[in-house]
């Protein structure tokens, strides 16, 4: 057995309206070479315009990952030749990278595992190459999109912690609305750089280095299938070789080519933006901003609201979902009835409709004002959740219904005695059943007979429990 | 007759209508192309009087453009073979302000390559000729520039200057030419040669004239990151305000009496008796003017430090001409063999040597060394400047060791003479001072400048000292009245 040691790159592209260095838009298309300006194609006497925006998501990602922040943004060139890198250098941070250190706290089986970071640092993308047998066609629409980069201490000890960091990455990004972190679109990529070694050696063994893959199931792949060819190198006494390889489609992992000796980037300040100073209060602006992340929440659910790890990690998983969850209950609404109309009506709610949170009409306060009524059992949960579903088709606050249509429920035990009694008068054969029989689904056609006779305003728990007493009464009666 | 007038004059002339903006372009373009062949200003001399009408002191002033900034649909090549046939689809800031104060381009001038160098021999389309002097250099790299104005061709021309691109040719064309601020001109859509040292900068025959060119280029530009803010002033109106108590100081170790004294050199000390009795003129006319001293090896390494970092930025401010982009396609198995034969046949020997150099001092174990070193030392020299700055409103200094220069002289590169006379006006572009040079004695026939360096944002003080110092000098407007035209 060989101890994994892995280091994870994550390049995530920023979502903002325009490029990093740019006027040309941030969007992603279809449609080849189209959000492209003179600077995205590094024709001469082009200058970079450093964008706001970039900076800014970059360093809020960096105080919510607890990095160290620079006391100034300032930028470096990496000065190398690509077809896919049109001014000949790449503009990034070297000098002062927005995030120093840091951590990302993710769950792994049930246990806390600390993933901490080496630096991030916000750069530009680089154009897209399409290789055909005979030529490759670039595509500038990707050349200086914003590209924060993410990089781990060599911290990550299995598939499962490097799995759980990317989805509990991803998260982050997404709470932080920094980016919409879609793999599929590539704008979050991962490179791996994986070694071996002995439990008892205190060197890392030789690293290999996987770039550029997508999906985080090939993450898992890739890194599998290195454990075990690795291992069986090892194991055979031989040497793992430095170099790059590449994931392909059967999950296997091929050389790419060999490192030789590091690239020599010779980074330099880029001479063409001017130092911005970092100040205390843009950072106390940027503070307030900064949202309790996934991880915390579900840990406070938990903890202080004693819910399920299941209820904890379905509500927690969406920001916008979390964020409604804890509205409700700023608004004084019971724990775990907000626990059980969020993951319930409102979640297939929004499945069923395909729509977004911020879509739905149902709000936090007019499902407060429907829990308080099942809480004051005035309303039975499933009556609660029939109305909510009403409120939404005939887009009425809820409440309102509740006024209008007199559909609070009947609570008054004189009252519902009164109904119940006569219900039972008029189906004495159902009583004889239960009476002489012991048939017991007497009870429960009396509880339908009950809750259609009011129109569902009964309480169904009060009613059920009358039908019963009335029903041994009649039975003790009849002895 | 339109050769050789100034701005001023020639807007006189449009006011009142004795001449159209078409008859001074007529003019303009008939001399370009009548001196082309004996002194190759121009890379392309346009021939189609293109103007907008504007309200601006510059509509209807022809004017010249050095070929590397970016002008849509004018072929502009850096007088490399690289960009040979690259023709631009955006437009330099300071040629889209020109255009829409109504100046009329009248050609885009010969630099050298890519803008590196100082002699004006090394465009890919040949050697820029000295108007006063047709055996002599004008200097570079705004060879062009300078020339079509010394010739009278235009009444201004834009140059960029990195070192002293500018206001060294001006120096051995008998012209006046202005390095404003860094930041007071934006740099966009001029092909980067030294990002951090390189300024827009101008020629005229005139102070008044650059302030006027500068009046219309300055300001902050969206699309430039160090440019300043506008500081609201019209330099043309502010040259004329009283300089009696303005203090300058000269170097000792530069241009002192006793300087070169043991240096057996005729044109350095006619530099130097020249210079000093320039100076006696000055003090009389009220200003204060005092010899500083300054330790030698920080005067010596002004040239080494410029080179070390204008060779490293420029390493990779010309990384995108690959052929990939734009530019002729080179041939090869792979990208890396395409990019390489492109490069290898579009750059001349003196341009790889420079990349050489900057790629050397970029790498991971020379970059402490070389290139920060480089940056510490230009922080010192800067700081000393500053220093000065805090007592005197300007330095004073020969433009260089002596006029313009033979094409088959060599320089000895180590001599006191080419590192601190020939290399000290890069001091401009460390610091970002406001910079200008202007004729101040003719020797053997052959113009001689002095050089004015202020303290950073005063562009207006700069040129106001310069346009006093104008009025000692008698060498305003002057220009080569080589060549038997009459236009």
């Amino acid at each position: 057995m060989y101890k994994v040691v892995i280091g994870l790159e994550v390049h995530v592209e920023l979502e903002t309206n325009t490029k990093n260095f740019s006027s040309a838009p941030n969007k992603f298309t279809e449609a080849h070479n189209i959000n492209v300006s003179t600077v995205d194609l590094g024709l001469p006497g082009i200058l970079p315009i450093a964008n706001k925006e970039a900076v800014r998501k970059a360093l809020l990602t960096s105080m919510a990952l607890h990095c160290k922040t620079p006391d100034e943004i300032i930028f470096d060139r990496k000065n190398y030749y690509y077809a896919d890198l049109p001014k000949g250098y790449q503009i990034t941070q070297n000098t002062k990278p927005v995030g120093i250190g840091g951590y990302l706290d993710v769950i792994v089986n049930k246990k806390i595992k600390r993933v901490t970071l080496h630096d991030i640092h916000l750069e530009e993308d680089t154009a897209s190459l399409e290789h055909y047998p005979k030529y490759s066609l670039i595509d500038y629409n990707r050349s200086g999109v914003p590209l924060l980069e993410i990089v781990t201490d060599p911290c990550i000890e299995s598939a499962d912690e490097a799995v759980a960091y990317l989805e509990d990455l991803r998260d982050v990004f997404l709470y932080l609305g920094v980016s919409e972190a879609r793999s599929n679109y590539g704008q979050m990529r991962c490179d791996v750089n994986i070694s071996l070694m002995k439990e008892t050696d205190t060197q890392l063994g030789t690293k290999v280095e996987m770039k550029n893959i997508n999906a985080f199931n090939s993450v898992r792949q890739a890194i599998e299938y290195e454990i075990k060819r690795q291992s069986e190198i090892l194991n055979r006494g031989e040497k793992v070789v430095q170099e790059t390889r590449r994931i392909a489609e059967d999950g296997r992992t091929y050389s790419m080519r060999e490192k030789v000796d590091a690239i020599d980037y010779k980074y330099f300040v880029e001479p063409n933006i001017p130092s911005t100073p970092v100040t205390d209060d843009f950072l106390y602006e940027l503070k307030k901003e900064l949202p309790e992340l996934k991880g915390d929440r579900y840990l406070k659910y938990i903890e202080k609201y004693k819910m399920s790890e299941y209820d904890a990690g379905v509500i927690a998983k969406n920001r916008k979902i979390s964020d409604y969850f804890e509205t409700l209950l700023d608004l004084g609404s019971d724990v775990e009835l907000s626990v059980n109309y969020v993951t319930t009506s409102i979640l297939s709610t929004l499945k069923k409709l395909e729509i977004e949170l911020e879509d739905l009409f149902i709000t936090p306060e007019m499902l407060s004002g429907v829990i308080k009524q099942v809480k004051d059992k005035k309303l039975s949960l499933d009556a609660g959740k029939k109305l909510l579903y009403e409120a939404i088709d005939k887009k009425i606050d809820p409440n309102e219904l509740i006024r209008k249509e007199g559909l609070s429920q009947i609570n008054d035990k004189d009252e519902l005695l009164k109904l119940i009694t006569s219900i039972m008068d008029e189906n004495k054969e159902v009583v004889r059943q239960y009476v002489e029989d012991g048939n017991m689904a007497a009870i429960n056609f009396f509880i339908g007979q009950t809750m259609k006779k009011s129109n569902r305003q009964a309480n169904p728990n009060m009613s059920k429990e009358i039908i019963s007493e009335e029903l041994e009464r009649r039975k003790n009666e009849s002895k | 007759m339109y050769r050789g007038k100034s701005i001023t004059q020639l807007r006189e002339e449009l006011d009142s209508e004795k001449v159209t903006p078409e008859d001074l372009f007529s003019k303009a373009n008939q001399l370009a192309h009548y001196f082309q062949d004996d002194y190759n200003s121009f890379v392309t001399i346009i021939d189609k009087c293109k103007y907008r009408k504007s309200d601006s002191k510059l509509n209807g002033i022809p004017y010249a453009l050095k070929d590397n900034f970016s002008t849509t649909g004018i072929l502009t090549t850096a007088s490399s073979n690289i960009l040979k046939d690259y023709v631009p689809v955006y437009d330099a800031t300071v040629y889209k302000k020109l255009k829409d104060a109504g100046a009329i381009l009248v050609g885009k001038t010969v630099l050298d390559e890519l803008a590196m160098g100082g002699t004006g021999t090394t465009g890919h389309t040949g050697v820029v000729k000295n108007p006063w002097d047709k055996e002599c250099m004008i200097g570079g790299s705004s060879a062009g520039s300078a020339a079509s104005v010394a010739l009278g061709i235009v009444p201004f021309s834009i140059g960029s200057d990195t070192g002293d691109s500018v206001r060294k040719p001006a120096s051995h064309g008998g012209l006046v030419g202005f390095k404003p601020t860094y930041g007071r001109i934006s740099r966009y859509g001029l092909f980067a040669f030294a990002s951090s040292l390189d300024h827009v900068a101008m020629f005229a025959r005139n102070v008044k004239d650059v302030a006027i060119v500068t009046d219309i280029l300055k300001g902050k530009d969206p699309n430039d990151m160090v440019t300043l803010n506008d500081d609201d002033k019209c330099y043309a109106d502010l040259l004329d305000k009283d300089i009696k108590g303005k203090k300058l100081f000269y170097i000792k170790e530069m241009c002192g009496k006793d300087a070169y004294k043991d240096i057996d050199d005729k044109d350095l000390s006619e530099v130097i008796s020249t210079f000093h009795e320039m100076l006696d003129k000055l003090r009389k006319k009220g200003f204060i003017i005092e010899e500083v001293s300054v330790d030698k090896t920080l005067l010596e390494a002004i040239y080494p430090t410029y080179m070390v970092i204008s060779c490293a930025e420029a390493t990779s401010n010309n990384s995108n001409l690959t052929g990939i982009q734009f530019g002729p396609r080179g041939e090869g198995n792979s990208i890396e063999e395409i990019m390489f034969d492109a490069r290898t046949k579009g750059f001349s020997e003196l341009i790889k040597r420079r990349f050489i150099l900057g790629s050397y001092i970029l790498q991971k174990e020379n970059q402490e060394k070389l290139f920060l070193n480089a940056g510490r030392i230009r922080h010192i020299i800067v700081d000393k400047m500053n220093e000065l700055f805090k007592e005197y409103d300007g330095m004073i200094a020969p433009c260089s060791g002596g006029p313009a220069q033979k094409f088959e002289s060599t320089s000895e590169k180590l001599s006191d003479r080419y590192l601190i006379l020939e290399n000290h006006l890069a001091i401009g572009n460390f610091g970002g001072f406001p910079s200008i040079t202007v004729p101040y004695a003719m020797i053997d026939d052959m113009p001689v400048g002095l050089n004015i360096t202020g303290r950073v944002r005063e562009d207006d003080l700069v040129l106001n000292i310069a346009y006093k110092i104008e009025e000692e000098t008698g060498l305003k407007d002057i220009y080569s009245k080589v060549g038997d035209i009459d236009v």
